[in-house]
């Protein structure tokens, strides 16, 4: 196997299995956290994406999200807060043979390494990017994070949040990133096949996992996330599809002016303007007005937003050299010696 | 040739030599000042590179202010580039000039001092306006109060005579002022028997695409020098013989040219692709710059969004198995500390390149100083010990930044690389190696998939393995938390992380077996031992050399691994009466002298953003053995 290409299994052979995936460390989130499903599920798809397990390397930053790597029996790297992406840049750039993921959370993302995720989807580097967004910092027991709400009380906000919210979407959308989707920690085929869908993108792919912190922010997306609720409260998105939504697919989503409104209407009896999904867009205007659906007043819309083609990072790092090798031949003796020399006798 | 019209203001008494007689002198600095826009730095670089075609040993120190474009004629604005060359071995750019070339007033202003007494002044008294006089501060003109009495002044009316020079040529008059560096260099040229051919070879090539350009910059070299000859200002001129330099094949390079070849160097000798991450900091920034012409030797160049992903970038790829390094200043080295502290942590091999400049905080980004070596010593929480090497030369900085590479390979472990603006942009003579001597890099062999453990240490070196991510068989995770021993899982145990932690610090203790004989310079014992690091080099040899030759019992050392120190230290300091350590800082290595081997050393130290003079370091000695302080 060379260096240069990401490869697949043969189609005959002995096949990975979710269990060639379990690490042998305890897992140490506590019980009922949001993570575990998001971990099960990536262990039960990597098999599926046909790579050898070597392959595969998960590199993290700091933050309950960032232990992620510990239980994978993969490559991983708990690197430091918010820096997850630089160290993916420099390992997917010199190995395009590898498929890293890296994990991060609202806080290691958006805060101290918000920075960082700019650049990376802006450059385009073929990582994928799974953000559990709990809305708080867990693992140093409890303050705000970048994605609080207004007004929330933690120990660091007694007096309650006075720092205004951004939207991760809007975020990775702003950076230009070519893939952009979100998915929920209580749905888990769907939050699979965004997931699979992520690992196939050539270039960045940015996935928001609202995930729930049972110890310091039980509850934070439960009118999103609960069975019960989620049929009213969330709208999936498919491409080239109108936007439907609600247990018996009676209510819409259309365009009134420039903005979003939600209409009704019998099941079956959809009216024809309803807005129709495009993640190939070209222009991430319309996957920015989708980002902006928050509740109370709109479905929370789940699923791809965004997916379009540039070429990634490497592909234009390694072009480079590439070029270069083939008009040039690398001489160090040539180069040591430099333009002009001269003889001592 | 309109010389006659030129009235020249010499104090020399009447000339009854003729022109065709050259004085033969042993050396000479020179130093060219100007405006930011002037093209001082090529004019010296030019006058560097016919100097170092004459055979004679050489070293530079350009001097750039920190703005990019201060304003016009102003003294912020001034430029300088000084040239010490000779027929004896060369070791510093010059203590003080012997001639000013000096474009303006403000250029005057800023340099005179710095002249000695009866150097040789040559002023383009055409920028001499009442304008530019004031802008400066100069209340009447310095070359009519008689304030300049002390020294033999050249005036010359550049801009005038390159103007007239031209004529005839569809130049406009902004273009032809352009040319009147290379009239004042042709000027030089005569001055100090110097070839004209590599000049102008080097304007044929550079303004290839406007021939217009190149045949009026070789026109104003040629008539420069002939005017130098013919309008008899000088007097006579000055031929410095070839110096006795080993054979072999040279050119000029500088220090920061040397660091990015030794890191190609590096990755050719160790078959390894080799992953650049940095960030643009003055004066570190012409290491990326070269880096990025070089993709045909696979060199992949990555400008980060900051100083900390540029070393993210390289740790990344070191973990991937290819040869990593990031390069900056002090700044980007506090920066990069935590990124530091988790290469030590995952053991994983990495260059990190330091071009010292005057701090603290923005300091002063265009001058030069070393006071980053407790920084990068200590510079990390916890206890965090990275090697460090240090270029004492600018030609050193290749052989050392090598050495980094083979040390960070063969210890997994990330090294510091430590030069400074005084070596980054000062050049020198380099006796170019032959590749096929340089030594091969090795990593060390992977033990089998069965024994792999990713913490079992090699006994020689107390190295882990090097396991590329993506290699089948060796999974395994790595991270900043604690290790345990041998299995590298994480963990909190009390005696383990203990053990850790020694064993970290033993192994970059074990790299002192690398180190060969420290090379004394002189007798070994006697009333005073010089110790210097990194670009002290040239200043301490001249001043040692200077005072042996005179009887006096002084010796010096040069260290170039910082940490460790070397071995036999401890041994040879015992055997002086006094340890002197010069230091472009407060007294760094002099605390660290001090604490390990408990000797009462005492430093000499210059914080100016200059380099020392010789003399400065002569004066020491001589207080020393005198009894007195330095």
């Amino acid at each position: 196997m060379n260096d240069e290409e990401l490869t697949s299994l043969p189609a005959s052979g002995p096949m990975l299995t979710r269990k060639d995936f379990v690490s042998d460390q305890m897992v140490r989130w506590c019980p009922g956290c949001g993570d575990f499903a998001i971990l099960a599920t990536v262990q039960k798809l990597l098999p599926s994406l046909g790579h050898p397990r070597e392959k595969y390397v998960f590199i993290s930053g700091i933050g309950c999200s960032s232990r992620f790597p510990y239980y994978m029996n993969t490559y991983g790297f708990h690197s430091i807060h918010g820096r997850a992406p630089t160290f993916a840049t420099g390992l997917k750039c010199m190995r395009p043979d590898l498929q890293v993921w890296v994990v991060t959370g609202d806080g290691d993302g958006l805060s101290i390494g918000g920075n960082h995720l700019i650049h990376a989807l802006r450059r385009n580097v073929d990582i994928k990017i799974l953000l559990f967004n709990n809305k708080i910092y867990g693992l140093t027991k409890g303050q705000t994070s970048p994605t609080s709400e207004v007004g929330k009380k933690t120990k660091s906000t007694p007096y309650g949040s006075v720092d205004y919210p951004i939207n991760p979407i809007s975020i990775a959308l702003a950076s230009e990133a070519t893939f952009v989707a979100r998915a929920v920690d209580t749905d888990l085929n769907f939050l699979s096949d965004v997931l699979s869908r992520a690992a196939k993108h050539k270039g960045s792919a940015f996935v928001e996992i609202f995930q729930n912190c049972i110890v310091f922010n039980d509850g934070a997306w439960e009118e999103v996330s609960e069975k019960s609720m989620r049929d009213e409260t969330t709208v999936n998105l498919a491409h080239g599809q109108p936007l439907v939504f609600g247990k018996n697919k009676n209510r819409g989503i259309r365009l009134k002016g420039w903005m979003p409104e939600v209409v009704a209407f019998e099941p079956g009896k959809a009216p024809s303007d309803l807005l129709v999904h495009d993640e190939k867009a070209p222009s991430p205007a319309l996957a920015h007005m989708l980002a902006r659906m928050e509740r109370p007043d709109y479905p929370v819309p789940q699923g791809v937003f965004r997916c379009v083609e540039r070429p990634a990072l490497h592909e234009l790092i390694n072009g480079q050299v590439a070029e270069a090798k083939k008009v040039g031949t690398p001489d160090l003796q040539k180069l040591l010696r430099g333009g002009e020399t001269w003889v001592v006798q | 040739m309109s010389g006659a019209d030129i009235v020249s203001k010499t104090n020399t008494k009447p000339k009854n030599q003729k022109q065709e007689t050259a004085e033969e002198i042993d050396s000479v600095t020179i130093r060219f000042a100007g405006d930011s826009g002037d093209g001082i730095q090529l004019t010296g670089m030019q006058f560097t590179t016919s100097t170092a075609f004459a055979g004679n040993d050489l070293s530079t120190l350009p001097d750039f202010p920190a703005e990019i474009r201060a304003p016009a004629g102003t003294l912020p604005g001034v430029s300088g580039y000084q040239i010490h060359f000779s027929s004896r071995e060369v070791l510093t750019p010059g203590d003080a000039p012997d001639v000013l070339v000096a474009m303006n007033p403000a250029a005057l202003k800023a340099n005179l001092k710095d002249l000695n007494k009866g150097g040789i002044l040559v002023v383009n008294t055409d920028a001499f306006s009442s304008q530019n006089l004031s802008k400066v501060g100069y209340a009447a003109s310095p070359l009519e109060d008689g304030s300049l009495s002390d020294y033999r002044v050249i005036a010359v009316e550049l801009s005038r005579l390159t103007a007239n020079a031209l004529t005839g040529m569809s130049l406009t008059k902004v273009q032809a002022e352009r040319c009147k560096n290379f009239f004042a260099l042709g000027m030089m040229y005569w001055l100090y028997d110097r070839p004209m051919e590599p000049t102008l070879r080097w304007i044929e090539a550079k303004f290839k695409k406007t021939p217009l350009m190149v045949e009026a910059n070789q026109k104003a070299l040629h008539v420069g020098n002939a005017f130098a000859e013919t309008a008899e200002i000088f007097g006579h001129h000055y031929r410095v013989k070839k110096a006795p330099i080993s054979p072999g094949l040279y050119r000029n390079i500088t220090g920061n040219e040397a660091t990015a070849l030794g890191m190609v160097a590096a990755s050719h000798l160790a078959g390894i692709e080799l992953w650049y991450g940095s960030y643009p900091i003055t004066p570190a920034s012409d290491i990326l710059h070269e880096l990025s012409k070089h993709k045909v030797f696979g060199v992949r160049t990555f400008q980060a969004e900051d100083e900390i992903a540029a070393i993210g970038s390289a740790v990344g790829a070191a973990f991937g198995g290819r040869l990593a390094a990031t390069g900056t200043s002090g700044p980007g080295v506090a920066l990069k500390s935590e990124a530091i502290g988790l290469a030590v942590m995952v053991e994983l091999p990495l260059v990190i390149l330091d071009i010292q400049r005057g701090g603290p905080s923005t300091g002063l980004p265009t001058k030069t100083e070393q006071a980053d070596l407790l920084q990068v010593v200590y510079g990390r929480n916890g206890e965090c010990p990275v090697p460090v090497l240090a270029a004492a030369t600018p030609a050193d900085c290749f052989n050392m930044v090598l050495e980094a590479f083979r040390i960070s390979i063969k210890y997994m472990t990330p090294v510091f690389f430590m030069s400074d603006g005084y070596l980054g942009n000062g050049s020198e003579p380099w006796l170019v190696p032959e590749v096929s001597k340089l030594p091969k890099l090795q990593s060390p062999v992977l033990p089998s998939k069965e024994q792999f453990k990713p913490y079992q240490r090699d006994d020689a070196t107390l190295a882990r393995p090097w396991v590329s991510a993506g290699t089948p068989g060796y999974e395994h995770r790595i991270g900043g938390l604690e290790k345990q021993d041998v299995t590298g899982n994480v963990s909190y145990d009390p005696e383990n992380h203990e053990r850790m932690v020694r064993l970290r610090a033993a192994k970059v203790n074990k790299i002192a077996q690398e180190i060969g004989p420290t090379q004394v310079l002189g007798p070994g014992t006697g009333k005073v031992l010089v110790v210097g690091w990194g670009s002290t080099y040239g200043a301490i040899t001249a001043a040692v050399k200077n005072c042996q030759a005179r009887g006096e019992p002084v010796a010096s050392i040069h260290l170039r691994y910082l940490n460790p120190l070397p071995p036999d230290l401890a041994e040879i300091l015992s055997r002086y009466e006094n340890v002197l350590v010069p230091e472009l800082n407060m007294g760094q290595l002099l605390k660290l002298l001090r604490a390990k081997y408990l000797v009462p050393a005492v430093g000499l130290n210059k914080i100016k953003g200059q380099p020392f003079k010789i003399s400065e370091i002569e004066n020491a000695i001589k207080a020393l053995i005198a009894g007195g302080k330095p």
